[in-house]
């Protein structure tokens, strides 16, 4: 069974290149272009691992980063966040908020790919 | 052949003769060749102790109390012996302290008080007018009496003669002004009057020999010498009187003659001429033995003129008081009469001229000068003070002469000459506890010599100044019968049942024992504070030392400059510039200006300036230690106020760079804030380069990695990349433009432009947009053109910005965009309203931001989130202003007004 990755950016456009490097690597991929739709989305079917913009409308990613680790259903799910907040004081927020991994854009397509599959083989196969 | 004329003619020329004699001696002092720096003279001007009192009293008293006389020449004899240390004392004191008066003396003494001296020159005054009195009294009696020559007529009483036509006013008149001649004609620094001293020594020799030849006559013309005259007397019954002492006994011989030797000294003008005018210590040695020599000369005839006078006059009413006069009358020698009227006028004008001087200084001095100086304190006096101070002194002489007037007219009456003279003696007796007790003790204090004097001076006023109102009947004869109030014990003349003694021993007794017992009393209640402690020891250690005393304990503060201008304030230009000079001369300084403003210059000033204004006044003025001084608190106010005026400054300074710091801080955190923003800017601006080359280079990566992508999938990626690139140009371009606007380096065109003209541009330059979106778009323009000076190009940038945006917000397929122009107050307004979703309350504060971008939902707006900064700094560079107007689900209204075209 493909690992399910969700992908939450409100740039179209990062969506769609993230969208086709997951799918390349045999992912079942969903998107959401906001942190809020993002949430609705979390408490339908829970993914494996999720890529995060933080400069979003409605709710940041910092939010739902906040608010992922506090749902004991979803508080072991791996987060990658991929901003376009470079600094180390984000980076660190970030981090300690509960995200797995921060990768700043513009981002190695490869560096990504490798860093997700790291993450998902970090953590036992989905159930 | 003596008629009244005559008379006044002798009498004037007299007078005349002892100002010549004062004015030659004057000359000789200013041309420094002396006439009185002789012991002799010395002794003979201390002899002014003998007035008209002595002269025609004397033979008065022996005839009625026999040898009662000679307790007022045995005091001075014996005290005369004790001068070579207490006069000396004295007079060195009074010569480092510049002491000018009595009064001065005591002031001094007690730490230099005003009031000390103010309440002695009362004291002095109402004490020594009856005794001016007396003199005036005598005067005019033996005019009146020569004026009858050779009869001898009893005189009737003053009070029914118009006082215009009074002997004794016109005599009390010509000695003012006689006095003012000798005494007060220029101000002398040390109050010396070698001129006057030169005339009562003069005086001295004229009225001995005058009583001398009187009594020569009645012994040796009119009897054959003192045998003959003893014995004619024996059998007349007569000499029993004279050999018994009278009725008070041997008490009253005490008293009195130590109420006379305390006289000799206390009387102001015995202080005058014995500690004031001294001009050598040495002097003296001879005074000590001299003068009760003279004494005992002027004495030797009185009780044979008494007896003469007895023996002759016997079964008439001749008051013995006149016999020295009436006994050369009535033999008719008229020669003789005339030398014993001078003789008697020599002893009357002598004590009245050196009375009212001493007297005139000491009002002027110490009454009148503290208040002087209290006024000056709020108004700067003249310049030149030493003719006021003349004036003042003058109108003392003449006040205190008619004051001698009025005690004679109305009082004198009631009393002999003796009597009235030892009303004097007990008053000015008064002084005496304050000063010998302040000579030889430390421990007297200001209080104390306060207290003393007045309980001593309300002791002489209760028992003898009322006494005698009652007797002239100004008062109940009750009072003195049965006391105040019918309270014996209070009976003024036998006071706490004390009886059995004379008036004058009475009061000498009470007065003293209050006098020494509150002195005393209230030294002992505290110590001396330092002024008095300083003048303790200049008093009382005043034989210790040759140096005048006094120097160290100075602390005030004064210039050379300011201390001369003070003197010559008081003294003159020449008299205070000749004093300095002569001071500096003895400090081996040759010029003034050298000299420097040290303790003893300022002692030296302040001496100086005590002759003119007493030593109390002189004090106050150098040294504004009481803070009375005028020019120095003048001097001090001004740098108070200089002082003042630089903690203004100061304070002003320190306003002023507090202000400068607010300001610096204020800029220091709008730096910061414009450095915040300036981050906040450049986190934004890489934050927008970031997004768009992320996309640029994953997408550039996945054709790079993999050529297999398909081709429809392969060319939209490309689309992304290409738009994604224009994306980051528009940046690029509008960060720059915004940074160019924002630091005024902008070109700016400036050219007419009309409004309506350029909104028909901008639709048609956006028509693709509108046409793309499916939106119309509408307008609403005036027909006359509206016309504004501006940029073109940049007025367009707004345009399309805003037609943009608008086109962008809009529902797509059905929006609907409308574009109106209008007159507005003194320009224009464009407004672009669109029917999108509208902005949000909160959103619309930001909208004008930086890279703020409107939250519009699901749909992420395209755009750099520049355009509205940069059309705002815009309009507001053409002098316009742009806002928002909007309702959510409503659609937005941009609008911005810009002037209109100034004609010119």
């Amino acid at each position: 069974m493909p690992k399910r990755v969700l992908i939450v950016d409100d740039e179209p456009n990062i969506v769609l290149s993230v969208e086709f490097l997951m799918k390349r690597e045999g992912y079942e991929v969903s998107t959401a272009g906001d942190g809020q739709e993002a949430m609705q989305m979390l408490a339908g079917t829970r993914p494996d691992l999720m890529i995060l913009d933080v400069m979003m409308p409605r709710k940041n990613g910092f939010e739902v980063c906040a608010e992922v680790r506090a749902d004991p259903k979803l508080a072991d799910m791996p987060i990658l966040m991929l901003t376009a907040k470079g600094r180390e004081a984000e980076m660190n927020k970030g981090l300690s908020l509960g995200a797995d991994a921060y990768i700043t854009k513009p981002f190695s397509t490869h560096d990504l790919v490798a860093k997700v599959s790291e993450l998902l083989a970090r953590q036992p196969a989905g159930d | 052949m003596l008629g009244p004329n005559l008379i006044v003619v002798y009498a004037l020329l007299y007078l005349g003769l002892l100002f010549a004699i004062a004015y030659w001696a004057d000359r000789r002092a200013d041309q420094r060749r002396s006439v009185i720096s002789h012991p002799t003279v010395y002794a003979l001007s201390l002899a002014v102790y003998c007035t008209a009192w002595t002269f025609y009293g004397s033979v008065g008293r022996a005839a009625a109390t026999g040898v009662g006389f000679l307790p007022i020449y045995l005091g001075p004899t014996l005290i005369a012996a004790l001068w070579g240390t207490l006069l000396l004392k004295m007079i060195r004191v009074s010569k480092a302290q510049r002491i000018t008066s009595i009064a001065d003396f005591i002031a001094s003494r007690y730490g230099k008080s005003q009031l000390l001296g103010g309440i002695v020159t009362v004291i002095a005054v109402l004490g020594v007018v009856p005794y001016i009195a007396l003199q005036l009294k005598a005067i005019s009696s033996s005019f009146t009496i020569l004026q009858s020559y050779p009869e001898v007529y009893q005189i009737g009483a003053a009070d029914t003669i118009p006082i215009l036509h009074d002997t004794a006013l016109h005599v009390a008149l010509v000695l003012a002004a006689f006095t003012i001649l000798f005494g007060t004609r220029h101000l002398d620094a040390s109050e010396r009057h070698e001129g006057m001293v030169a005339a009562i020594a003069f005086e001295s020799i004229v009225k001995l020999i005058a009583f001398l030849a009187v009594g020569v006559f009645a012994t040796f013309y009119l009897h054959d010498g003192f045998a003959d005259l003893f014995d004619k007397a024996e059998a007349a019954d007569l000499l029993k009187n004279v050999i018994v002492a009278d009725a008070g006994g041997y008490g009253n011989w005490v008293s009195l003659t130590l109420l006379a030797a305390l006289a000799v000294m206390m009387l102001p003008r015995q202080f005058q001429v014995a500690v004031v005018e001294n001009s050598a210590e040495h002097h003296l040695r001879r005074a000590v033995w001299m003068f009760p020599l003279y004494l005992l000369l002027i004495n030797i005839f009185v009780i044979p003129i008494a007896l003469a006078g007895q023996l002759a006059f016997s079964g008439t009413s001749v008051d013995a008081d006149t016999f020295v006069l009436t006994l050369p009358m009535v033999n008719h020698q008229g020669g003789l009469s005339l030398l014993a009227f001078i003789g008697g006028l020599s002893a009357a004008t002598g004590m009245v001229i050196v009375e009212t001087i001493a007297l005139s200084t000491m009002v002027c001095n110490d009454l009148v000068m503290p208040g002087l100086l209290r006024r000056w304190k709020r108004e700067p006096p003249a310049a030149d003070l030493s003719v006021l101070l003349l004036r003042i002194r003058r109108g003392a002489i003449v006040v205190i002469l008619l004051l001698g007037y009025l005690y004679f007219r109305f009082a004198g009456e009631a009393y002999a000459l003796v009597s009235i003279g030892l009303i004097s003696f007990t008053a000015v007796a008064q002084f005496a506890p304050a000063m010998i007790i302040g000579l030889y003790w430390r421990g007297g204090t200001h209080s104390g010599a306060l207290a003393g004097l007045l309980a001593g001076f309300g002791i002489w006023i209760y028992t003898l100044l009322l006494p005698s109102f009652a007797k002239s009947g100004w008062l109940p004869a009750g009072f003195l019968e049965h006391g105040p109030f019918g309270i014996a014990l209070l009976r003024p003349q036998e006071l706490f049942g004390l009886g059995g003694m004379s008036e004058i021993t009475h009061c000498l007794f009470w007065s003293m024992t209050f006098n020494i017992g509150a002195y005393l009393y209230f030294s002992f209640r505290r110590e001396p504070n330092v002024n008095e402690a300083t003048q303790a020891t200049v008093f009382v250690d005043a034989l210790k030392h040759e140096r005048p005393f006094g120097i160290g304990l100075w602390r005030g503060k004064a210039e050379v400059n300011e201390l001369l201008a003070l003197a010559r304030r008081f003294l003159g230009a020449d008299r205070a510039g000749r004093a300095f000079s002569q001071f500096a001369a003895k400090r081996d300084i040759d010029r003034i200006e050298r000299l420097p403003a040290d303790a003893e210059t300022v002692h030296f000033a302040e001496t100086l300036l005590a002759g003119a204004v007493g030593s109390a006044s002189a004090r106050v003025m150098v040294t504004a230690e009481e803070a009375l001084g005028l020019d120095e608190v003048l001097n001090i106010l001004d740098e108070a106020s200089q002082i003042r005026a630089y903690s203004h400054q100061l304070e002003r300074k320190s306003q002023q760079l507090e202000a400068a710091t607010r300001e610096l801080k204020e800029a220091n955190d709008q730096l910061k804030e414009i450095d915040r923003v300036k981050d906040d800017f450049m986190s934004s601006v890489t934050h927008e380069l970031r997004t768009p080359l992320a996309s640029i280079r994953a997408f550039s990566e996945i054709l790079f990695d993999d050529p297999e992508v398909e081709l429809k999938q392969r060319r939209r990626f490309l689309g992304i990349i290409v738009s994604e690139t224009k994306r980051l140009s528009r940046l690029v371009n509008q960060v720059l433009d915004l940074a160019k606007i924002e630091s005024e380096h902008a070109d700016w065109q400036s050219e007419d432009v009309d409004l309506g003209v350029l909104i028909h541009q901008a639709i048609e330059a956006t028509e693709q947009l509108f046409s793309e979106r499916g939106a119309q778009a509408s307008i609403d323009i005036p027909q006359q053109p509206c016309i504004v000076t501006a940029d073109r190009d940049r007025l367009m940038q707004v345009l399309l910005n805003l037609l943009s945006n608008a086109v962008k917000f809009t529902p797509r397929g059905e929006g609907l965009v409308h574009v109106r122009l209008s007159e507005h107050g003194p320009g224009y307004r464009v407004s672009v309203s669109d029917n999108g979703p509208g902005i949000a309350d909160a959103d619309q504060a930001h909208i004008f931001e930086k890279f703020h971008q409107g939250s519009g939902g699901a749909n992420k707006p395209v755009g750099t989130g520049l355009g509205l900064p940069i059309s705002r700094s815009i309009v507001e560079h053409l002098g316009g202003r742009i806002w928002v107007e909007s309702r959510p689900e409503n659609g937005a209204t941009f609008t911005f007004e810009l002037p209109r075209k100034t004609e010119t």
